[in-house]
């Protein structure tokens, strides 16, 4: 059996407010293996954030481990993350978190900055990807004359950039319509299908439906994990 | 991430705040100007005092004949006639750290040249009274040894003499006479301006001291034997002063056989004390003009770092997506800190430029000595600098240490 690409063991986090000490992840144990498309479910305050951000090496676990890749990646530095970070993950924000006055295309180019990627293949590389999610045309647009799902199109050409291996998007379609949000998922869908491992937070039923797997959170544990037939996004415009 | 990238993004985050940027960069701008300005006025007024010692000749040492008392009434200095020719040159001859040292014989006169005349003052004097005062002469030559010991007929005329007698002719060569002694006039001497008196120091004539005792003061006392008015001595550079002038005293009182607790018949003045010593209050003028200009400039770094901090928090959730991309800590405190260090330096460079020109205002409108320094100006340049980095680290640092989860999800 090959590597899972993401293996989680025991995984816990602790969040210390003042005296108190508020438990948000007790011990979750799963893999996902590459190519799949995972949603992750529950109410708020389940720890499907916390997940998350452990997932997207943004965190620390208080403790267990967690291999990436085959790599151990709980134990490493801030900047070690941060290169992780930078060449396997790609995230995608509920609220877009584009920068302001600056081109669609130096934003799609922002991780290949901090990839040391020289500026004559940084372009070209952002500029490839803004024309596979449609967005020839709007490069040189800012966030504010895009609409809502364009700017999301424009953060998912982001993650994508670097090639990641994982693409982690919480709540993408939160802020959306809902028209715009199968839309985004069916652009989802077509990536996942190209073979990239896709990570999805969502509260929302309908969203999840279009995942392979569904992961429900409750209380910090994993209460549900199940396979799903997916729903096909492009079909349901 | 290389620099330029770096750059790139400090100078479009300042343009994206255009008139903020405009205003911090403000309290650079007038520190630096402010600073550039009052070391030129201050280094000014230095250079002036400096330009006085050096028209004087630095390291003058002056003895002078000292007072007669006779029936219980002291006279004033020079009242009598104590020093000679031969002090001067034995002042020469022994001690070491003199230079030069140059009697002279004053007297003042009619010059005469054809119909027209001018009243000046003559010296009688010796070679060395040129090397004493540091004192070129641009036309013609100077004494030569047999003229001093021959009471040659000859004279060094100064500008102001040359001007008002020959005008536009060239002086050397003609005959003058003085109190009816022809002279013939061998060199002018190079413009001296006035001294610290506001005196014309090219309103002279200078003679060989025997000339002078021997053909033109006739009857005066000093005629008589070897006596002289007073003795100009210049000190050898970097030797010191004041054991230059205890040795003097010591070796004058032993020519004059002046007993123990017998006081001196002469008087040494020390001519550039007085001057160093406005030297020196007006060095603590312009180091404390500088140092209220400083203060203007660290109020500017004030101004830096409260901007700063305010831009890391607005841009918290800019921090957090750029770390979750894959900055690392000195990423972000790279980015903040060269953006704190543009701010300063083009508001260094723009200060410069406004100080500059302002030293040159204050010139050309006060009318007022003012001396640029490219060392001042690199000194601020340098300054803002630092004062960037000084101020910008604080704020940058504390970006860098955010934690991406916080920034990212701050509202």
């Amino acid at each position: 059996m090959s590597e899972p690409l993401i293996r989680v063991e025991g995984l816990t986090k602790d969040y210390v407010m003042g005296s108190n000490v508020v438990p948000a992840l007790r011990g979750v144990t799963l893999d996902i293996a590459a190519g799949e498309f995972v949603a992750v479910m529950g109410p708020s305050g389940s720890g499907k954030s916390t997940f998350m951000n452990l997932l997207g090496c943004l965190d620390h676990p208080s403790a267990g481990s967690y291999w990436f890749g085959g790599q151990e990646v709980s134990a490493l530095s801030g900047d070690e993350l941060a290169a992780v970070r930078n060449r396997k993950l790609g995230f995608v924000f509920q609220h877009f978190n584009l920068l302001a006055r600056t081109s669609a295309l130096d934003n799609v180019a922002l991780p290949l900055l901090y990839g040391n990627v020289p500026a004559s293949e940084r372009y070209p590389r952002a500029e490839r990807r803004l024309s596979q999610i449609g967005l020839a045309d709007r490069i040189d647009h800012h966030p504010a004359q895009l609409s809502g799902g364009q700017q999301q199109r424009v953060a998912i050409a982001r993650a994508l950039v670097n090639d990641p291996q994982l693409v982690l998007a919480d709540e993408p379609t939160g802020a959306l319509d809902s028209r715009t949000s199968v839309e985004i998922m069916a652009l989802l869908q077509q990536l996942n299908r190209e073979g990239i491992t896709i990570v999805l937070v969502t509260h929302e039923h309908d969203i999840a439906n279009f995942a392979g797997r569904i992961i429900s959170f409750r209380d910090g544990k994993v209460v549900e994990d199940r396979a799903n037939e997916a729903k096909d996004a492009a079909a349901a415009l | 991430m290389n620099f330029a990238a770096t750059l790139r993004i400090a100078l479009l985050a300042l343009r994206i705040n255009k008139l903020r940027s405009a205003l911090t960069m403000l309290g650079i701008i007038i520190g630096v100007a402010a600073v550039i300005v009052m070391i030129a006025v201050g280094n000014g007024a230095q250079a002036r005092v400096e330009d006085q010692i050096r028209s004087l000749g630095s390291n003058i040492i002056m003895v002078l004949s000292g007072s007669m008392t006779s029936g219980g009434a002291r006279g004033g200095s020079g009242s009598q006639p104590t020093i000679t020719e031969d002090d001067a040159y034995a002042l020469n001859r022994e001690i070491d750290e003199i230079q030069a040292a140059a009697p002279s014989l004053r007297g003042s006169g009619q010059v005469v040249l054809g119909n027209t005349n001018w009243s000046t003052v003559f010296y009688g004097t010796s070679p060395e009274y040129l090397l004493v005062r540091d004192w070129p002469v641009i036309e013609g030559r100077g004494f030569e040894q047999a003229e001093i010991n021959g009471a040659g007929k000859v004279a060094l005329i100064g500008q102001t003499v040359a001007l008002n007698l020959f005008g536009e002719t060239n002086p050397v060569d003609q005959v003058v006479r003085i109190n009816k002694v022809p002279l013939t006039i061998i060199g002018v001497l190079d413009r001296k301006g006035q001294n610290m008196m506001g005196q014309d120091q090219d309103d002279i004539v200078l003679m060989p001291i025997s000339t002078a005792r021997k053909r033109v003061l006739g009857s005066s006392r000093f005629a008589a034997g070897r006596n002289v008015g007073s003795i100009m001595v210049k000190v050898k550079d970097g030797a010191d002063m004041a054991a230059a002038e205890a040795r003097m005293r010591e070796l004058l009182r032993q020519r004059h056989r002046l007993q123990t607790g017998q006081d001196d018949d002469f008087y040494v003045r020390n001519l550039s004390e007085i001057l160093q010593a406005q030297e020196a209050s007006s060095k603590v003028m312009s180091l404390l003009l500088a140092a209220v200009a400083s203060v203007s400039l660290l109020v500017g770094g004030i101004g830096i770092m409260n901007i700063m901090l305010v831009s890391v928090t607005e841009r918290t959730r800019e921090i957090g997506l750029r770390m979750a991309v894959g900055a690392r800590a000195r990423d972000i405190l790279t980015q903040f800190l060269v953006e704190a260090v543009t701010l300063s330096l083009i508001g260094g460079a723009i200060g410069i430029l406004l100080g500059v020109g302002g030293a040159m205002a204050i010139a050309e409108l006060a009318n007022w000595r003012t001396e640029l320094s490219g060392s001042s100006i690199v000194l601020a340049a340098g300054f803002a600098g630092a004062i960037g980095i000084f101020f910008g680290y604080y704020p940058a640092r504390k970006a860098s240490r955010l934690l991406p989860i916080e920034a990212l999800r701050y509202e």
